[in-house]
């Protein structure tokens, strides 16, 4: 084991995923001899050269275009968007092309090789354009999985994974988290399950469900609701697609409460399908309506980005809500 | 409907011929050697005195600005900044010949523009500060400026959005018989983007009235042009697709201003696009966030530090008996303390009060964003001081 920050992590990842498969291919803006703007890519085009770790043009369709037919060629790309704010461009293939290869050759042909990486989120001072959160619309798409891990450790054992899963799989980094979440990482090679959430802390009162960085402000706020005698059971989600419905469901049933909580703006965010989900599987067990502690439905702000912020202020005064419901 | 023959415009040839490069050695067109002396061939040009003290002015400014604000990031005062240093003549040269009226889209290392065309100081720090001051309510991140008054469209942080959009400006300004025209920088990694292709193409197809003004700096963050492209420049795509083309050396101020006002000129009066590629080199990082020394050797910054366009274009005022040292002095000495005073009044001035949050995400808030900023007024009122900004005001 060695303490890791998530950077380190991603990093390490890549490294094994190289070393192990000589047609692993890592390409995207700046991630060559500069390592990535937030160096994820660091000493990858140094190692294994230029041919197998290289800087594309500024051109997110080209990118993700280019990694799909790789992919579907038999390479395994990982392929970097900068920041997710910027993975517009390329929608059209990620949607369109990416998800589709698969199902509409008849499985003839398949680009399930292929990892994107991109960091995402806010409390980066990043305003408009560097701190959204789109998971939601990629949850939306049939045929691709969708992957965001919380600390150094899921996020080797999870890139690892995405890297060998056989379907496309977008891996949203959380970078708030990258230099400020470190943690032990075995040296080895590992993999998590993908799919399969994470019950942090075991609880009787409500579930609490986040992922990537909103994960540590579910904890701060089921502190502060312990304090208050409210036991919380915490649930990183870990995949938003497939996500894991089944441990949800159960901790829900047990509870009687959910909180759901995202950065992501509060209409159409991934929180809403969740309530579905559970209000369909669980509604005999329901002690009071299921609640979001969302951003608010406006662009990302600036200035105003701790106002905006679905912070552990907001999350528990909601779990006092819902529990005194 | 007529017939058409879409080869009836085409050559045949028996010769099996590959073809490589059919545009072989697109010229760039300069007028000061980097002495800043003429060139031996070219007797004077069409710039008088005001617009050539103003242009030098812009620049200094712009050099003061940068240099300062790159200073108050390092410091913590402001949490981004970006500067232009190198690529002045690029963009003050060019703006210095465009009127008023014509729209400006820029990308977003052309503060240079929005000086030549007014903006103030204060303007500059508020937008920084992301003060309640601020023309665009503190909404972006720094560097993010837009002025309505000065016909200089709010920046956007996605690259080549603006390039599609000033084509669309253009044809509306076309459209409503507007003596103007719009002008659209971007830098030669934006032009990878398929924004780029999708707005020089339609500009060329509509016949827009748009300047579509690339500045080619050699690097698009880490990455250098040869691994951005491998024809020739950006140059050769205006032609590629029908754009009318010119090549300037974008560290000649005064070379950018006669090539801007021609392309000016053509796009009002054809009515047609005109594509620049100014070749300079970005002598400053990317922005406060990258360090250029591991991307790039510090040899190559000093031969560009030598061709610093602000040297060049001083030395032809001086040649040409335009140059006023002491004004440039006072000048100097004036914006240092201006910016310093500006700055010192931006960064305590306040920012939005919360209510703004929910405003101009439509013409009106529906019922949703309301609810919203009364829960989270409700909030903040709970907990004042954890959000200090705003929680005086509520």
């Amino acid at each position: 084991m060695a303490a890791m920050n998530m950077l380190q992590a991603v990093n390490h990842a890549l490294v094994l995923a190289m070393e192990e498969n000589e047609r692993v291919m890592v390409l995207g803006e700046d991630v060559g001899h500069f390592g990535g703007v937030f160096r994820a890519t660091s000493n990858l085009q140094q190692t294994f050269g230029k041919a197998r770790c290289f800087n594309t043009p500024i051109t997110e369709q080209g990118i993700i275009g280019f990694a799909t037919g790789l992919a579907a060629q038999g390479s395994t790309p990982v392929a970097e968007i900068q920041f997710a704010d910027y993975i517009f461009p390329a929608f059209d293939q990620i949607i369109n092309e990416t998800a589709k290869f698969r199902y509409r050759s008849g499985g003839q042909f398949s680009c399930g090789s292929l990892t994107i990486r991109t960091p995402f989120g806010g409390g980066i001072a990043g305003g408009h354009y560097h701190s959204q959160s789109p998971e939601a619309f990629f949850a939306h798409i049939p045929g691709i999985k969708v992957v965001i891990p919380s600390n150094p450790y899921q996020a080797k054992g999870l890139l690892l994974a995405s890297i060998r899963d056989d379907n496309p799989v977008l891996f949203m980094e959380p970078k708030r988290l990258y230099r400020a979440s470190v943690g032990e990482v075995p040296e080895g090679d590992y993999e998590l399950e993908l799919g399969k959430a994470k019950i942090i802390k075991k609880g009787t009162d409500i579930t609490l469900v986040a992922w990537g960085a909103q994960v540590e402000i579910i904890e701060k706020a089921a502190v502060m609701a312990e304090e208050q005698g409210i036991s919380c059971e915490i649930i990183d989600l870990v995949c938003i697609l497939p996500w894991d419905a089944e441990k949800v469901c159960r901790s829900v049933c047990n509870t009687g409460r959910l909180l759901i909580n995202h950065e992501a703006p509060e209409t159409a965010g991934f929180a809403a399908e969740i309530t579905t989900k559970v209000q369909q599987e669980c509604f005999l067990n329901l002690e009071s309506p299921i609640c979001r502690v969302c951003g608010l439905d406006t662009p990302f702000p600036f200035a105003h980005e701790k106002e905006y912020m679905p912070d552990h202020l907001k999350t528990f005064e909601a779990i006092i809500r819902t529990v005194n419901f | 409907m007529k017939n058409r023959n879409h080869v009836s415009k085409i050559g045949s040839s028996h010769i099996f011929k590959i073809i490589e490069n059919a545009l072989t050695d697109i010229p760039m067109f300069s007028l000061l050697q980097e002495n800043g002396c003429l060139h031996a061939e070219v007797s004077d040009c069409e710039i008088n005195k005001n617009t050539a003290a103003k242009i030098l002015q812009t620049m200094h400014y712009i050099r003061i600005l940068d240099e300062r604000m790159v200073a108050a990031q390092r410091q913590g005062r402001i949490s981004f900044y970006l500067a232009c240093t190198g690529e002045e003549a690029a963009i003050i040269g060019s703006a210095a010949a465009l009127l008023p009226q014509d729209m400006i889209m820029s990308q977003y290392r052309e503060q240079g523009a929005l000086a030549y065309r007014g903006f103030s100081t204060q303007e500059f720090m508020d937008q920084l500060f992301s003060n309640q001051r601020e023309l665009n309510k503190g909404r972006q991140m720094p560097i993010h400026y837009g002025s309505k008054a000065l016909n200089f469209m709010t920046i956007s942080s996605p690259l080549g959005t603006q390039i599609p959009q000033a084509s669309g400006y253009a044809y509306g300004q076309k459209m409503a018989g507007e003596p103007a025209v719009t002008i659209c920088y971007f830098g030669e990694g934006a032009a990878s983007e398929g924004d780029f292709h999708g707005g020089l193409n339609m500009a060329a197809v509509l016949n827009c009235p748009v300047i579509f003004f690339c500045r080619n700096n050699g690097y698009a963050i880490s990455t250098p042009s040869e691994e951005q492209f491998a024809g020739d420049g950006i140059a050769s795509r205006g032609i590629g697709y029908g754009v009318k083309t010119i090549r300037v050396d974008g560290n000649d101020a005064l070379a950018v201003y006669v090539a801007t006002l021609k392309a000016r000129e053509i796009a009002l009066q054809k009515q047609s696009p005109v594509l620049i590629e100014a070749m300079t080199y970005r002598l400053a990082a990317h922005s406060t966030s990258d360090d250029p020394s591991s991307y790039r050797p510090k040899e190559e910054e000093s031969l560009w530090k030598h061709r610093d366009p602000i040297v060049r274009f001083s030395n032809w005022m001086k040649q040409k008996g335009w140059l006023d040292e002491t004004a440039i002095a006072n000048f100097t000495e004036h914006t240092k303390e201006q910016v310093l005073a500006a700055l010192k009044e931006a960064e305590n001035v306040a920012i939005s009060g919360i209510d703004e949050i929910i405003e101009d995400v439509y013409d009106t808030p529906p019922w949703h964003l309301k609810q919203q900023l009364s829960d989270l007024k409700t909030h903040i009122a709970k907990y004042p001081k954890h959000y200090p900004r705003t929680s005086g005001r509520l």
